[in-house]
């Protein structure tokens, strides 16, 4: 979607603020926000890829302002009341009222470091050959779903170098939308700064982007 | 961002302390969810104190610190993670979460690596931990893929013209981790000591290793 969070390119943001020291955590909400997203992802009522589609699809103006842990915990929310998991009212009371939504698993403090160590992998078995291959020059889509996609908007219709195939990798446009892993072939693709931003680009520099075999056509 | 009234010198811009009320809402909502959530069975609050724990003392930047200095003084894991960074990596150790697949960059007099997620805050956990705020910002994520000269700069990393630069956007689940340039005059160090000068900074790509100076 072409909402706040498809920053690239977007100017009149102002300095990068970097904080001397910065603490791992600003403030004790911000250390519960990030263990409970994390704890919840593992009910296994939705994947990464509808987390990330949850967090970004907020007002634009918004989602710039927003602390970070905030979108997170503001889309786990959000998540949890389409499930039916909580209702506002039980948040604003901190009582849990209605019955409890039944999830598939939850998270045992003698389980989070197996579970934190094993990770989940994206790759799957592949199916098929990849179309392209390392050298080959590709033009990409010009798309502009209103859902999750992994295609900026500022690397839509540009040509770019294929630098490596990644592998067979579950396809968020899907995945995000509930519609199954749908996995495709990855690939590092790599644009010239010209090719992308034009005069305002430097001849020498080079910006890679893991993208999809959807996301890619050949070039005319 | 807004910018803040009362601003101490730390955080200017960040929306992390502009409002204190707030943030007192916040803390209170946060508090009362995980409340319901472990009165609901969803989650337990011991869970979330490990979790936290685990980021706080276990997975951070000594991690892929490791993982230079070590690429730094030996070659044939040089070899190796040059061929396969994810296996490499892994070997080590370091296979937590945002670290599934991973793909070092090298340094080099003519190519600067910088890493950057412009669409959210994808980051190589496993080995850096969790991403500071700067890298999460709007002005970061929006500046580095158009202008990365200019970002650097203005993390006081002026690089010669001639020094191409790949500005790597994370937007898959494949993670990038700089492995910065061996600092000058370190011969003979051990690998324990060359950790001591990469800075997660210069893992990112904001920044070159540390000059050895005092650090030994």
């Amino acid at each position: 979607m072409n909402g706040g969070a498809d920053l690239g390119g977007l100017m009149g943001l102002g300095p990068i603020s970097v904080e001397k020291n910065e603490p791992l955590f600003h403030a004790e909400w911000e250390k519960r926000a990030f263990g409970m997203t994390i704890a919840l992802g593992a009910c296994g009522q939705w994947n990464i890829d509808t987390s990330r589609y949850t967090r970004e699809n907020v007002h634009p103006a918004d989602y710039m302002v927003t602390p970070y842990y905030k979108i997170w915990i503001d889309a786990a929310i959000r998540l949890m009341k389409q499930r039916s998991m909580i209702s506002e009212t039980e948040i604003e009371t901190g009582t849990a009222i209605d019955a409890s939504a039944a999830v598939n698993r939850k998270l045992k403090a003698s389980d989070v470091e197996t579970v934190l160590s094993a990770g989940g992998p994206a790759n799957r078995p592949a199916q098929g050959r990849p179309v392209w291959q390392v050298g080959d020059h590709i033009k990409t889509v010009n798309n502009h779903p209103r859902t999750h996609t992994r295609l900026p908007r500022y690397a839509r219709d540009k040509t770019g170098e294929i630098t490596k195939v990644h592998g067979f990798h579950v396809f968020p446009d899907s995945n995000a939308l509930g519609l199954g892993e749908d996995p495709r072939w990855l690939y590092q693709v790599t644009f010239k700064s010209r090719d992308l931003w034009g005069e305002q680009g430097n001849p020498l520099d080079t910006i890679s982007l893991d993208l999809w075999e959807p996301y890619l056509r050949a070039l005319q | 961002m807004s910018p803040e009234k009362n601003s101490s010198s730390h955080d200017h811009g960040h929306s992390h302390h502009h409002d204190h009320s707030h943030l007192t809402d916040i803390d209170a909502r946060v508090r009362a969810l995980e409340t319901v959530l472990s009165a609901k069975g969803y989650i337990d609050s011991d869970a979330v104190d490990k979790i936290v724990q685990t980021y706080t003392t276990k997975i951070g930047p000594q991690n892929g610190a490791h993982v230079v200095a070590k690429t730094w003084c030996d070659p044939e894991f040089r070899k190796w993670i040059e061929r396969d960074s994810t296996a490499a990596i892994h070997s080590l150790g370091y296979t937590s979460r945002q670290g599934e697949h991973i793909e070092a960059v090298f340094n080099s007099d003519t190519l600067h690596h910088l890493i950057v997620c412009t669409l959210c805050s994808c980051y190589p956990w496993s080995v850096l931990g969790l991403p500071p705020a700067w890298y999460k910002s709007p002005p970061y994520r929006s500046r580095a893929v158009f202008d990365p000269r200019g970002v650097l700069e203005e993390f006081g990393l002026v690089l010669p013209p001639s020094t191409g630069i790949e500005v790597h956007d994370s937007t898959s689940e494949v993670r990038y981790l700089v492995i910065p340039q061996r600092p000058e005059g370190t011969e003979g160090w051990t690998e324990s000591e060359l950790s001591r000068l990469v800075t997660r900074n210069s893992m990112i790509g904001t920044a070159v290793a540390s000059a050895p100076g005092d650090r030994r």
